[in-house]
């Protein structure tokens, strides 16, 4: 099967709604969505590259010959598992808002699904300007679905969320451009943008400071989306203004994008930088980590909780991307995933009990495990998923970045890495920190005694989970055991992907200890030789 | 002289054009007056339609100018997108005239009638676009510069019955007429450094200077003179102060042809000028810096202007000057690259460009022509066609991928980081960064805005410049299919001749040797 069907199906879909009445675009949306699932599982079944380094699901088109863009798809295993968590979350969006949407729905069910294919785009781009254009084509429609259907400050939410990633983007691209150029005029093939291509020339052939430049650039574009510390200050802001699907995407699968990035172009295009670099973005996500967490603690406002612990979450998956040894960079695929299941979740929670009571403060909203029986089971299992408890999948994950940084110092003897037992042992605050946070709330708004504001209006809702709303909670729910339980299915399947991004670094991080075990040696030497200078200059 | 005349057949058919129209403008015979577009836009279809003909031909050979590809490509898309400019204009001209004279308030007066005038102008100034890419010296590109700029003075006088429009002609006069003298002191001073006036003279006059130890002093300050004087055409920086102003003042349809006409004319006589001294050993120090300095200028000038504006049109047309900063990237960069770029981003913005303006065009509010950012808030509840065109022309400017934008500025950023032009590339991207903010809030204000209570609504009431805006948009969308194509064309416009590339080869190797 052609990975194309993923990608126009949810466009026709898209094109369809604005043809039809509004009364239908639900309808229409959740069977697109539904079918595109169908056939991604179906891609996954037949994929046959699971646990080997290779690419399948190829389709090449050539395209712009002179400049050597190309139309060609493909994905590995890593690209193959994220394409599945999109296809999942987008027909549970789309159920989840059934009730939610109820002005200019037509836009709403097709910008959903033009988001869709942008997500799976940059999942499945084999070319670097063909990646740049989906992930830039994503802002469009989140933009539009935070801007019109967002909560009271939303003007503000979307610009903010617009602007920051489309600058970090602009440099993003840049630094894909330099890479492409200086390819083209040592390559006898001229012009090429091939994924593949570049990170091997870029890896091999360009010096500690150009790649460090172009590390840089890359970041500009990919922190902000992760994000990091300190350009995560959009996040929040889009999170808590989105509406519910919007949140649920932007968690899910937006802010991956971010981490993808890192994972197939800046770990696999400049090593040396990143071996050089590696302690800086490592110290960045454990402040991102324990800041988040802090400002969590002090929130009364729940999805802005849930929005800052996406931050604080993240921190970790930083931390397991720049460990460089396969358990971290496993485990931060793997929290990738979990990730957009448990927060995915998190977020179809609260605005499950934002339909019904119209605030998200936690001090007018109390004890609702006796009116909501229901939706308390899903929020503490969800929450407990996301804090960690072993036998969950937010656990595995964690615990597997975590050990990644601990084990990843410089005297390791098959994967040695510039990280080490300090790293991991202050994130590892976090985790208290992220038990102390979401356990509070639990307390707050589950138990207690029956707390509910004058605001409540429940408008059709029955008081508990509606039957569609547990059938939106449920897959999420049943993934998370499962990826708890069994998570080495997927730690397999990832290996040859993980490994093969891996492969140039043992070498590299010999190389620059060794360096800089010279340089120190070099800096005692001058010492003798200053005088000479001064003489010199006199 | 027959193979000269031959390539300028295409100018033959829009002169024709011209006069058919002024003529046929105070015609008494009214269905005739009122058509006067239509005849404007089949002069303009039939010159679109002979240019590849009259550039198929091998019997004629192309006399030797500068860039001698370059007429094929300038002259289909002045051709084209003049047809949608003159569409945009649709209804504007005589409308309230006509219809005092169909329902018999009014008599027909020649003198009062200006529709003949200005369609005639409009083709007058396309006619000198195209005959400027077949300038082999100095008069010719002075004379078809001028034959560009002065129908533009009349047309934004005539373009509206008001002061403003009064004020903005005059104010664009007087500053065009002082960029023309500075223009033109630059042209003597070319002249007395080098001795001729053909531009294939210049250049073999500039590479005997450069061999001798570089240019003349006095060959420097003459060409930046002249390309000081020629900034003010493209609306760069120091020169783009008029540019708000005169755009806001004229009727936005003439708006639109400002914004691309003069522009189009100023980026390739500045491209023949600098091909006389040549990007092979890169552009005289003194010369680039200025260029980088003036597109630095113009890129953030352009752009934290446009974030101030309160009027629709005072924004797009500090938008106009940004992007003549980006496109002199691409001429910084050079043949190779840059210049293909921009060419292909000329066309590009001309589409998207006067899809924007002709949005405005066709709205009016109570009436009155649309103006401010809050006459088009809310605009998707009287007319989601026009919010959207609006949005996709604002997307498409800003760059937002796939639109058509964004393959001219990627374009154009390849070409200036294959030229090592880092700190430019820098540049645009923080600028292209703010102008997100501004673009965002026309697509805000058009598709989400709550329109405002007082007041009325704004409406469309044109549809000329409503099917110009709807075009242009679609065009936006699915302009990336035949990106290859244009910029297969583009490359060949940016041709050598043959000579020169002989001529330039000896003074590279004469260079090597002193090495």
């Amino acid at each position: 099967m052609t990975p194309w069907l993923l990608l126009l199906i949810p466009l026709i879909g898209a094109a369809a709604i604005f043809l039809t009445k509004a009364e239908l675009s639900k309808w229409i949306s959740l069977g697109v969505s539904l079918f595109v699932f169908v056939i991604s599982i179906l891609m996954s079944v037949q994929f046959e590259q699971w646990g080997s380094m290779g690419t399948g699901l190829r389709s090449e088109t050539s395209w712009i010959n002179s400049m050597g863009l190309t139309l060609d798809l493909g994905a590995d295993s890593v690209a193959m598992m994220l394409v599945l968590l999109t296809t999942l979350l987008t027909p549970l969006c789309v159920w989840g808002s059934f009730n939610a949407i109820t002005s200019r729905r037509k836009e709403y069910y097709a910008w959903l699904l033009i988001l869709e294919t942008a997500m799976l785009g940059v999942f499945l781009a084999q070319d670097l300007i063909l990646f740049y254009v989906s992930f830039e084509l994503t802002l469009v429609p989140m933009f539009f679905l935070i801007a019109i259907y967002g909560g009271k400050n939303r003007a503000h939410a979307s610009v903010k969320f617009f602007i920051y990633t489309f600058a970090g983007s602009l440099f993003m691209l840049a630094g894909f451009v330099y890479v492409a150029w200086q390819n083209a005029q040592t390559g006898a093939g001229g012009w090429s943008f091939a994924i593949h291509d570049l990170a091997i020339y870029a890896s091999t052939k360009l010096s500690a400071t150009e790649q460090g430049w172009i590390l840089l650039a890359l970041l500009a574009g990919f922190a902000v989306k992760i994000p990091v510390f300190p350009v995560h200050t959009w996040l929040p802001l889009a999170h808590t203004e989105a509406p519910t699907a919007g949140s649920v995407i932007l968690a899910g699968v937006l802010l991956k994008l971010g981490t993808f990035g890192v994972y197939r172009f800046v770990l696999p295009m400049v090593p040396e930088a990143v071996v050089a670099w590696a302690p800086s973005i490592a110290i960045l996500g454990i402040i991102g980590i324990l800041y988040a967490a802090l400002i969590c603690w002090v929130q009364d406002d729940v999805k802005k909780l849930v929005a800052y612990s996406s931050v604080s979450h993240l921190g970790f998956c930083v931390l397991g991307l720049v460990a460089l040894n396969p358990i971290g960079l496993e485990g931060a695929v793997l929290y990738m995933i979990n990730h957009g299941l448990s927060t995915g979740a998190l977020f179809f929670l609260i605005g499950m009990m934002y339909e019904r009571y119209h605030t998200r403060d936690m001090n007018m909203i109390g004890g609702l495990a006796k009116r909501m029986p229901v939706w308390s089971v899903f929020m503490v299992f969800f929450v407990l998923a996301s804090v960690g408890l072993p036998g969950l999948n937010g656990f595995v994950s964690e615990f597997m970045c975590l050990l990644g940084t601990f084990v990843s110092s410089t005297d390791a003897q098959q994967w040695p890495g510039v990280l080490g037992p300090q790293y991991a042992a202050v994130a590892a605050i976090g985790m208290v920190l992220a038990a102390m946070y979401l356990l509070i709330m639990v307390g707050k708004v589950v138990f207690g005694t029956l707390k509910e504001p004058d605001t409540t209006d429940r408008g059709s809702l029955p008081v508990d989970l509606s039957l569609r709303e547990i059938g939106v909670l449920a897959p999420l729910a049943a993934l998370c055991i499962w990826i708890g339980v069994q998570p080495t299915v997927l730690t397999d399947a990832m290996r040859g992907s993980v490994e093969k991004v891996l492969s140039p670094y043992p070498k590299r991080v010999k190389e620059h200890v060794e360096q800089q075990h010279s340089e120190s040696i070099m800096l005692k030497v001058p010492e003798s030789e200053t005088p000479d200078k001064e003489d010199h200059h006199a | 002289m027959l193979d000269r005349l031959w390539f300028l057949i295409p100018e033959f058919i829009l002169l024709a054009g011209a006069m058919v129209c002024a003529i046929g403008g105070i015609s008494t015979f009214a269905p005739i007056r009122k058509r006067v577009g239509f005849i404007a836009s089949i002069f303009l279809v039939i010159a679109l339609f002979s240019v590849p003909y009259v550039y198929g031909q091998t019997d004629y050979t192309h006399p030797e100018t500068m860039l001698p590809g370059l007429g094929k490509y300038i002259k289909m898309m002045a051709a084209f997108v003049g047809l949608l400019l003159v569409a945009t204009s649709g209804g504007l001209i005589d409308r309230g005239y006509e219809r005092a004279i169909g329902a018999g308030k009014d008599r027909f007066d020649p003198l009062r009638a200006n529709s003949g005038e200005f369609h005639a102008l409009l083709l007058l100034s396309l006619t000198g676009v195209m005959l400027i890419c077949e300038a082999r010296d100095l008069i010719w590109l002075f004379l078809a510069l001028e034959l560009v700029s002065l129908p533009t003075y009349v047309m934004v006088a005539i373009s509206r019955w008001s002061k403003t429009a009064q004020e903005a002609a005059m104010k664009y006069f007087f500053l065009g007429a002082l960029s023309a003298a500075l223009m033109l002191y630059g042209f003597a001073l070319l002249y007395v450094s080098t001795g001729t006036l053909v531009l294939q003279e210049i250049t073999e006059a500039f590479s005997a200077q450069q061999n001798n130890g570089g240019l003349l002093v006095i060959a420097q300050v003459g060409m930046l003179l002249a390309i000081f004087g020629l900034l003010y055409k493209i609306a760069a920086a120091p020169m783009h102060l008029y540019a708000p102003d005169v755009y806001q003042g004229a009727a936005s349809a003439v708006t639109a042809f400002l914004a691309f006409v003069p522009k189009t004319a100023g980026m390739i006589a500045i491209i023949l000028l600098l091909s006389t001294v040549g990007w092979e050993d890169g552009l005289p120090p003194a010369i680039e810096m200025a260029l980088w300095v003036v597109a630095v200028l113009t890129m953030i000038l352009g752009n934290i202007g446009a974030l101030l504006q309160r009027s629709v049109k005072r924004m797009l047309g500090y938008s106009s000057i940004a992007h003549s900063g980006y496109m002199l990237i691409g001429v910084i960069a050079g043949p190779e690259l840059g210049l293909p770029a921009v060419l292909v981003y000329l066309f590009i913005y001309g589409i998207t460009n006067t899809a924007a303006f002709a949005t405005l065009a066709s709205l009016s509010r109570g009436g009155k022509r649309v103006d401010s950012l809050e006459d088009i808030a809310g605009l998707y509840t009287t007319s989601p066609l026009a919010a959207a065109s609006m949005s996709v022309a604002s997307g498409s400017l800003l760059g937002i991928p796939p639109l058509f934008g964004f393959w001219g500025k990627l374009l154009l950023f390849a070409a200036g980081i294959a030229a090592g032009q880092i700190s430019l590339i820098i540049v645009a991207a923080v600028s292209s960064a703010i102008s997100a903010w501004y673009y965002l809030r026309l697509i805000g204000l058009s598709l989400l805005s709550n329109p405002h209570n007082h007041g009325e609504r704004t409406k469309v009431t044109l549809r000329w410049p409503l099917a110009v805006a709807v075009v242009g948009a679609c065009i936006s969308i699915a302009g990336p299919l035949v990106l290859e194509g244009v910029m297969v064309d583009a490359k060949e416009a940016i041709t050598l001749p043959e000579s020169e590339l002989a001529m330039s080869l000896p003074s590279l190797e004469v260079d090597d040797e002193r090495e």
